[in-house]
């Protein structure tokens, strides 16, 4: 009985935060994706006219972390297959996150595009045993800035 | 010492390859980490704590390729990549690995 109640305490303190802290998010990242609009970020291998510039390597990363109640309805989804939307919403936010990162790295070195983006996502308490769920995504590329 | 990720230096011409190096680094972290991982875990949210020490770990990973390719005699590092794995519980590693170039 005791387990029940902790467990729905859990669970509702998982809505609540959760969902507060994702809207939070999402307005931050479309507030910072506005200011950094003039840093363009390219996935070409290879830059077309790079005659007088200077490349560096540039890293942006994010490691978030599911809440009680995505995990629970992830579980939920497994039972009947299908998109698990909660996992999703999270993912989205954190490769925005890592670019933006990314982007303001690059501002910091004074360049005005990245190269060759590449972004990598990989679970990091896999095989940890206590039940953390939490996802790393890096973002890296080459920044161009004129010389 | 130029680090890219494509496959030439911008501006620049390779004058002569030296073939691949890497740097890596294996951390793990502490168990007060964890416990405010844990509690993050009920209310969602960034684990800043873990991306500071990813940062710094895949910082060293790139510095121990630099050193490696300043040894062989390099002047630029191109074509660079990342992989993390996790080793074991609680532990990962940061795998860094690019082409030693020498540039004009």
């Amino acid at each position: 009985m005791y387990d029940l109640i902790i467990f729905l305490i859990l669970l509702l303190l998982g809505y609540v935060f959760g969902q507060r802290a994702e809207k939070r998010h999402f307005r931050s990242i479309i507030e910072r994706e506005k200011q950094l609009r003039d840093i363009l970020v390219f996935s070409e291998r290879t830059v077309p006219d790079a005659g007088n510039a200077e490349g560096t390597l540039v890293c942006g990363s994010v490691v978030v972390s599911v809440d009680f109640f995505k995990n629970f309805v992830a579980g939920l989804r497994n039972l009947v297959g299908g998109r698990v939307s909660s996992y999703e919403s999270l993912l989205e936010r954190a490769r925005r996150e890592a670019v933006l990162r990314l982007k303001e790295e690059a501002r910091r070195q004074g360049a005005q595009s990245v190269w060759n983006i590449r972004l990598e996502t990989s679970s990091i308490t896999r095989g940890s045993g206590d039940g953390i769920g939490a996802v790393e995504v890096l973002a890296y590329g080459t920044a161009l800035k004129a010389r | 010492m130029i680090v890219t990720n494509i496959e030439a230096v911008p501006g620049k011409q390779i004058v002569k390859h030296l073939g691949l190096v890497s740097g890596n680094t294996v951390r793990s972290k502490h168990a007060g980490r964890d416990i405010m991982a844990g509690l993050k875990n009920i209310f969602g949210g960034e684990l800043k704590g873990y991306t500071e020490l990813l940062t710094e770990s895949r910082e060293e990973a790139v510095q121990r390729m630099i050193e490696q390719a300043k040894a062989v005699g390099a002047n630029a590092v191109i074509n660079v990549r990342f992989s993390t794995s996790s080793v074991a519980a609680g532990a990962a590693e940061l795998f860094a690995y690019g082409t030693a170039v020498v540039v004009e």
